[in-house]
């Protein structure tokens, strides 16, 4: 299936959740924060929330800043 | 001592963590100025280097975290990074910036206020970015703001506090800590707003583009403590006429006798 991630296009596994998408893209959990659809997924729920065809993924995470 | 939202503050500086060279040049500025608070912004990912986290090189223990909602234009935006830097930070602070327009950055006074109202609600410590205007200062601190952030200059120019009689006036009024933000080009600068009474002084490009950040954040926190202590000790009026420093009593006479 495609997902959007970060705005660009990515094809994954069907049966993808918010672990194995972390995983594959080699992303420590702990240091990103995730959106599924403007919706912001909490940790403790990274493995049992499935990823379908056509959602929008933002990984995010601290940048320095002022 | 500083306090905001009841967490008190020893130093007055506060350092932005943008524009340095390395993460190992920024922890050591940071180290350097003593300071207790930084701002972080939160962007995507770069999926191409994963690796790159700025959140290694700092000790989130030693610092209270302040992330800024930059590149948000409207309260919306704002809003939706808010809730995502608490989800990555785990806590509340918040340096609100609404900047709708990327050539001035200018903070938007309708949205920046509509977007604390809000945040405040959702249990937010709002510090709002905002321009040096005394109305909106005190319309922020009733809106549940824990303190101001009014601009020196507009951020990254390094043109020092322009809107000075505004930020006196703005310190005057607050009930709430006044946090002088943006502009701030030089250690000079900073002492000036600590001098007019500001509360603490948020710094970044100034110290993050030096030739040497290390030492230049050592400068910086050098010139907050003095201005500090030069507010505190209360500085004498400016006036326009002369006034001799020393005394008039016992002068000798104009007329220099012994040269006869």
């Amino acid at each position: 299936m495609t997902i959007t991630i970060n705005g660009k296009n990515k094809t994954t596994q069907d049966t993808s959740t918010v672990a194995t998408l972390l995983a594959s893209l080699q992303l420590a959990p702990e240091t990103v924060v995730i959106e599924l659809n403007t919706k912001i997924i909490l940790p403790d729920t990274y493995q049992s929330t499935t990823l379908s065809e056509g959602d929008q993924v933002e990984i995010i995470r601290f940048v320095g800043g002022g | 001592m500083l306090t905001i939202a009841k967490t008190e503050f020893k130093s007055r500086l506060f350092l932005g963590t943008g524009k340095f060279s390395s993460s190992s040049v920024m922890a050591k500025a940071i180290t350097a100025s003593h300071c207790q608070m930084v701002t972080v912004a939160l962007r995507r990912v770069n999926l191409d280097n994963p690796d790159d986290d700025i959140m290694k090189a700092l000790s989130v223990r030693e610092y209270t975290f302040l992330p800024n909602t930059s590149g948000a234009r409207n309260a919306q935006e704002a809003i939706r990074l808010a809730h995502l830097a608490r989800a990555a930070s785990g806590s509340s602070w918040l340096k609100l910036e609404v900047t709708p327009d990327p050539r001035t950055l200018l903070p938007d006074p309708v949205e920046t206020l509509l977007a604390t109202e809000k945040l405040v609600k959702d249990g937010f410590i709002v510090l709002p970015y905002m321009n040096a205007d005394p109305i909106l200062a005190l319309k922020l601190q009733d809106a549940g703001a824990a303190a101001v952030m009014p601009l020196g200059s507009p951020i990254g120019t390094n043109q020092g506090v322009l809107s000075d009689s505004m930020v006196e006036i703005i310190i005057e009024q607050a009930r709430v800590p006044v946090v002088v933000d943006a502009g701030i080009g030089a250690p000079s600068h900073a002492a000036y707003a600590m001098e007019m009474g500001a509360d603490a002084v948020l710094v970044n490009t100034a110290i993050a583009v030096a030739g040497d950040p290390v030492a230049m954040a050592e400068a910086f926190a050098k010139a907050v403590e003095a201005g500090r202590t030069a507010f505190t000790s209360g500085l004498g009026q400016r006036r326009k006429h002369a006034s001799p420093s020393s005394p008039e009593e016992g002068q000798l006479s104009s007329d220099l006798a012994f040269l006869d």
